[in-house]
């Protein structure tokens, strides 16, 4: 099969989608070269740099039969964007009683790790998992990107997709032929059985290759990988952890309040789990600081495969005592 | 530009149903039998009314807090509109929404929205629609002074301004924040100075002449129905009531100025010019308000009538399928 890069794979979703529906709109303070060459300079539009107005600008479109993407960039931008996000996007479908449609996508990279310091370096979708209304996507790999993107182009409501800085250029096999990935059906990107890793955006990276090194010393780790956090796949990460008994939340978010709390609490809240608990569950994730801009600084601050295996053996080695 | 009779009546009849229905909110808003916010619009019927009879149902408006009179003039159902005022089950939204968020995509009502200012990047994005369709269909934005001092105005202005958007925006200014004066919080002074730097022609007129307004708006909407690009009205008005309708609240402004807006009351300068054009006899109006106030009442009984949600229908509608 061909392997395409993370960034060509989600272009390709749009290029496809939008050639299905001519009421779709492009909007981004950067050029989409690609795109307007395709679809002409009236649907794929370059906006002055106002996030908060084009997001506006797409909730109105949506309410007049429109479909649109609007691209802010990055997460850090997309804070300027929040009065229309959260006090808009997210409510109005509700707020009117549902009396009409807000198709919108609205794609922002996350994550750190490049030496972008503070502002530019944060992960905060916990934050929108906290205002229900929206959608939210956290595709990790090409195949996925695709399948998430043309979905949520097909929703009826706003869907925010936060895409990793640092994966944007990873290959992956992607099919020619059309395929959908459906919102809230996590995937398991591979099977273990002692312990069961939920990993977010680029930390599905990290957990893999920690379970990869902790194989060779006989330890068997299942990492899943929720890839939508709204609605998020809960029946596939209590299975697991009921099978394992063991868990692991790995996100380069800050812990507190983040997506990584919302997984572990709500498996600690379920029966079935909690029962089948061996030893208490982990979190790997970011610390609760502004990210550094010095790069051993920065290191120190995200998680990453030599945490995921530290945090993995220190939950294996306290396990309750059997009754 | 003469006014026909039939338009100059039915402006009279719009203004009246506007004022009517809001005094009867009034009076249950103090009576204690409305929950939440409600925000009155007497005083600023004349803006609502000459704007919005130029507009169809393809033309889409957004509005604000202060949004009942958008929604009487756009065409809205005013038995929906108590109802959903009321929260119950039959309003426009369900009871999810109330006074401040009523809302009519059917008729081109696009929402009021209760964030000062954050209707006008969504009004861009309706206007963007109707260029994008092509059909000379428009987009009108109601705002007050107090959005002019938000960034999402300046932005809302840039925008229309580089893409030639069909946008009339219509600034109902009230002079007050709340309680604070515009004069105190706009350092541009006068508000159409703003839309000039983008490059949007304005035109400042006495928001109270409902002639005046419909003249105006006339001329403006035509302009961009040929695709000529957003305009900027600013409408010179005041409100009758508080910022909210609430005993707690205070009024700061001072008296004698409230007083002197209400002797400039539009509906009854209006009326008042009907009568002394022969437009409109004593009784016709009598009968007219009287038809009027049997519909406010029908409204009314139709709301109390109306079972409140249950519950559990807090449940629905977060999503669209």
């Amino acid at each position: 099969m061909r392997e395409i890069t993370y960034e060509q794979a989600a272009n390709e979703a749009i290029q496809e989608e939008f050639r299905k529906n001519p009421r779709t709109v492009h909007l981004s303070t950067d050029l989409a070269a690609d795109l307007q060459k395709e679809f002409g300079a009236d649907r794929i539009r370059v906006t002055p740099i106002a996030e908060n107005n084009f997001v506006g600008a797409a909730i109105g479109l949506a309410g007049s039969g429109f479909r649109t993407v609007c691209n802010l960039r990055m997460a850090t931008f997309g804070f300027v964007a929040m009065d229309q996000m959260m006090n808009h996007a997210a409510k109005i479908t509700y707020m009117f009683g549902g009396q009409a449609k807000f198709p919108i996508l609205i794609r922002m990279t996350v994550g750190a790790g490049f030496s972008g310091a503070a502002e530019h370096s944060i992960s905060p979708y916990s934050m929108f998992m906290n205002v229900p209304g929206l959608k939210i996507l956290l595709p990790t790999t090409p195949y996925d990107v695709k399948g998430l993107l043309k979905t949520a182009l097909r929703d009826n409501n706003p869907v925010i997709s936060f895409e990793n800085f640092l994966i944007g250029k990873v290959t992956g096999e992607v099919p020619e032929d059309e395929y959908l990935v459906p919102l809230g059906k996590a995937c398991v990107r591979r099977k273990g059985s002692d312990v069961t890793v939920v990993a977010l955006a680029r930390m599905v990276y990290e957990a893999l290759q920690a379970a990869e090194e902790l194989s060779k010393q006989g330890i068997s780790v299942e990492v899943i990988d929720p890839r939508t956090l709204v609605p998020l796949d809960r029946e596939t990460i209590l299975k697991s952890v009921r099978k394992t008994g063991r868990l692991v939340v790995v996100d380069e978010a800050c812990q507190t309040c983040g997506a990584a709390a919302e997984i572990m609490a709500l498996t600690t809240a379920d029966r079935g789990a909690f029962e089948k608990l061996k030893s208490a569950p982990a979190r790997v994730c970011g610390l609760d600081i502004p990210i550094p801009f010095s790069p051993p600084m920065e290191k120190f601050a995200l998680p990453d495969q030599a945490k995921v295996i530290k945090a993995i053996k220190a939950v294996l080695r306290q396990d309750r005592p059997r009754v | 530009m003469d006014l026909s009779r039939k338009t100059l009546i039915d402006l009279y009849t719009t203004m009246l149903k506007i004022r009517r229905f809001e005094e009867r909110v009034v009076r249950e808003v103090y009576a204690g039998n409305v929950p939440g916010f409600v925000h009155s619009y007497i005083g600023e019927e004349a803006i609502a009314a000459g704007v919005c009879v130029h507009l169809g149902k393809e033309d889409r408006i957004v509005s604000h807090h202060r949004g009942h009179g958008h929604c009487i003039a756009k065409g809205a159902d005013m038995k929906r509109m108590m109802a959903e005022i009321y929260g119950k089950k039959t309003g426009y939204c369900k009871g999810k929404g109330g006074s401040m968020h009523i809302a009519d995509f059917s008729i081109g009502m696009l929402g009021a929205d209760g964030i000062v200012g954050a209707g006008l990047p969504i009004a861009t994005g309706a206007a963007l629609a109707a260029q994008l369709e092509g059909k000379g269909k428009i987009a009108a934005i109601f705002f007050g002074d107090g959005a002019c001092q938000e960034g999402e105005f300046h932005e809302a202005l840039n925008l229309a301004s580089i893409w030639k958007l069909p946008l009339l925006f219509v600034c109902e200014n009230n002079h007050y924040g709340v309680n604070t004066s515009a004069q105190y919080s706009l350092g541009a002074g006068e508000i159409t100075r703003m839309p000039e730097a983008y490059h949007i022609a304005s035109k400042v007129i006495y928001g109270n002449d409902v002639e005046l307004v419909y003249r105006t708006a006339k001329e403006a909407i035509a302009r961009l129905r040929e695709g000529q690009g957003p305009f900027f009205l600013e409408c010179q008005t005041y409100r009758w009531h508080k910022h909210y309708l609430s005993e707690a609240l205070e009024d700061l402004r001072p008296t004698e100025e409230l007083e002197a807006w209400k002797k400039k009351c539009p509906v009854a300068a209006f009326e008042r010019s009907l009568l002394a054009r022969r437009v409109l006899t004593p009784a016709k109006i009598k009968a007219i308000d009287r038809r009027i106030l049997e519909q406010v009442e029908e409204a009314h009984d139709f709301a109390l009538a109306s079972p409140y949600p249950q519950p559990q229908d807090a449940l629905a509608d977060i999503y669209s399928l």
